[in-house]
């Protein structure tokens, strides 16, 4: 049997599984986003005009960023002390990353209700300690939703960062010390760009993820801060407007496609030279 | 062009947990001096070299740069160049970008810098791929930017940690001759570690062995060849043959037959393959010992015999394929002679190279 038709074989059962899971129904997606209610592009100019659609589409962009920017950045200060840090840090860090991927994203997120709510633990805390007068606002908005995305999706961008920081050669850093480079001017010059293929990975990674978060956002947004999917399911479910609906996922898949794209032509080029 | 600098090591030791890594290791290595530290993996010759460089503190014993003390100076106040194993350039950056990167950080102004970049680049031979990453040079490129990196600031002394370990045998060769000419033409000290003792012949106006964190002798090339301080030495640096000597020095014998042997000394004889002959017949006089031809194998230019003493002993001739008798072939019975004035008396102390291989062997590496 030649190479390819081996590949195909091995390949083949979870190509099927994902076509008939995911690229059949979404291409049935497409077709509502055409169809209904009427023929037409109709549904992607309300989608790219109506103020409401506009603003969940702008919101959904901002807290991805920051929520993106957060969990790298946290990530990587996480996977270093992983990596470069003695043994016992190393399986203390271990236990923090892998105890929370056994925790359902449901449980993480009325998790976080429970310490934060208006009568949660640190507001009922922080008032009886006489430190506030009145709740502060931690959840049912922004802030909220960024917490708990930042919180599930920081063990997804630790891997990536991991092995990058893992593959830096430590005689590369020594040869920088032995020049006489500061600390500093090793790690901003030369540490952190032999591991920005793994810093582009991590943020891809966690952005894609966090365009499609909806529990998350459902819940600790309370309704007051509705991100795209929570909008294509509201769409869905509730007002029966499965037209727009449609057209603001395959918007959401076509930001994802892109995005992806972009990122393998900077990587490929990176490497290639 | 390059202020070289005169290195002093008195009784440096280094231990890892109960691992003695170098043990009482006295040595002065001279202004512009071309000194290699030879020896196999584990025997201390890389632990040396990053006492020197800074990066392992040693345990015991002291360390000067030109008379002054530098035992506790951090690698960067040394100011020393260093070629690493793998060449450990910045993989992001470019040729140019790696050799410019220890002149940026001493904050050379920028013209000066460009300028300076550009000559390494032609000192090493580089123009035309400064503007490529490593990814895109061959390995001898990469190893010409690390050398050009490390020599960029025109340091004192010049560190080489086995830089020529990941290249196949000519472009090592190639690479050999430019080290030389480099050393030549710059004149800094240069300290080159190696396992592999031609290269160290080749390339070095002095030759340090080190044997189990200890340093077995110091001495050129030449010297440490033909002269070797002990067994280990003579076996390390090439094929030796050795030969148990009876009789006082007055009558010492070989296998039962007189010959006469140079200088004093009581150990065994002992003698390099190519200072050895071979006849067919029993010589009148001379040295010689009698033997049967076991193995030889053809390498060109030069056909390699191994022969089984009557007494029991194995031997190596290298001999020039021209001057082989016709038909010889494996069982014949032959005679192999030397001149009066070659070989030398083996004392009997220090370790020997062949057990240490063995012992490597089963232990593993443990470099």
């Amino acid at each position: 049997m030649p190479p390819i038709a081996r590949h195909a074989l091995l390949l083949g059962p979870l190509l099927g599984l994902l076509a008939l899971a995911y690229l059949i129904p979404f291409l049935g997606v497409m077709r509502w986003s055409v169809t209904l209610p009427e023929p037409g592009l109709g549904q992607y100019r309300t989608a790219l005009t109506d103020p409401l659609v506009l603003s969940v589409l702008w919101r959904t962009l901002r807290i991805c960023v920051i929520v993106t920017l957060i969990s790298v950045v946290a990530a990587y200060l996480l996977a270093l002390v992983w990596v470069r840090g003695g043994p016992w840090t190393q399986r203390l860090v271990e236990l923090c990353i892998l105890i929370p991927f056994w925790i359902s994203v449901l449980t993480r997120a009325f998790g976080w209700l429970a310490l934060l709510s208006n009568r949660g633990l640190v507001n009922s805390w922080l008032i009886a300690l006489g430190v506030l007068d009145e709740p502060l606002t931690l959840v049912r908005n922004e802030f909220g939703v960024i917490l708990g995305m930042v919180h599930l999706l920081i063990p997804f961008a630790v891997f990536p960062l991991a092995t990058a920081i893992r593959a830096v050669d430590e005689r590369v850093l020594l040869a920088a010390r032995g020049m006489g480079a500061s600390r500093a001017r090793i790690f901003w010059q030369v540490f952190l760009p032999m591991t920005r293929p793994g810093i582009l990975g991590a943020a891809l990674l966690v952005f894609v993820f966090a365009l499609g978060f909806f529990i998350t956002p459902a819940i600790l947004g309370g309704g007051r801060s509705v991100m795209a999917a929570e909008l294509v399911y509201l769409r869905i479910f509730q007002s029966p407007d499965w037209g727009l609906g449609a057209a603001v996922s395959v918007i959401l898949m076509a930001g994802v496609g892109l995005l992806l794209a972009a990122t393998l032509r900077i990587v490929r080029g990176g490497a290639g030279r | 062009m390059t202020q070289a600098a005169e290195i002093g090591a008195f009784g440096i030791a280094k231990s890892f947990g109960r691992f003695l890594a170098l043990d009482d290791v006295t040595l002065t290595i001279g202004r512009g001096e071309f000194l290699t530290l030879l020896g196999p993996s584990g025997s201390g010759k890389t632990t040396f070299l990053m006492v020197l460089a800074g990066f392992e503190a040693p345990s015991a014993g002291r360390l000067t740069l030109d008379g002054r003390d530098m035992t506790r100076m951090p690698p960067e106040a040394r100011g020393f160049g260093m070629v690493f194993q793998g060449y450990a350039l910045f993989p992001h950056m470019t040729a140019e970008e790696n050799i410019a990167f220890p002149l940026r950080v001493q904050g050379r102004p920028a013209a000066e810098v460009r300028r300076r970049v550009a000559e390494m680049i032609e000192l090493v031979g580089l123009e035309g791929h400064g503007h490529k990453r490593p990814s895109g040079l061959s390995g001898g490129q990469q190893q010409r930017v690390a050398l050009a990196r490390a020599l960029a600031y025109e340091p004192p002394v010049l560190l080489l940690d086995e830089p020529f370990s990941a290249l196949d045998r000519n472009l090592r060769g190639q690479m050999q001759e430019e080290v030389r000419r480099l050393h030549r033409e710059i004149g800094t000290t240069f300290v080159f570690v190696t396992h592999d003792q031609s290269e160290a012949l080749a390339l070095s106006s002095r030759v340090a062995i080190f044997e189990k964190g200890r340093l077995q002798q110091v001495a050129p090339p030449r010297e440490a060849y033909e002269r070797p301080a002990n067994r280990f030495v003579a076996e390390f640096l090439g094929d030796i043959n050795i030969l148990p000597v009876e009789g006082a020095n007055g009558a010492a014998r070989i296998e039962g037959r007189p010959v006469r042997l140079p200088g004093g000394g009581t150990g065994p004889f002992a003698i390099r393959p190519e200072y050895m002959g071979l006849s067919l017949r029993e010589p009148e006089g001379g040295n010689a010992v009698g033997a049967r031809l076991t193995d030889l194998t053809y390498q060109g230019a030069e056909t390699r015999l191994t022969l089984a003493t009557r007494g029991g002993a194995a031997l190596v001739l290298r001999l020039p394929t021209a001057t082989l008798p016709e038909g010889l072939e494996p069982g014949a019975a032959v005679w192999a002679t030397w001149d009066e004035h070659r070989g030398f008396r083996l004392d009997q102390a220090g370790p020997s190279a062949r057990e240490h291989d063995h012992l490597q062997q089963g232990k593993g590496r443990t470099a």
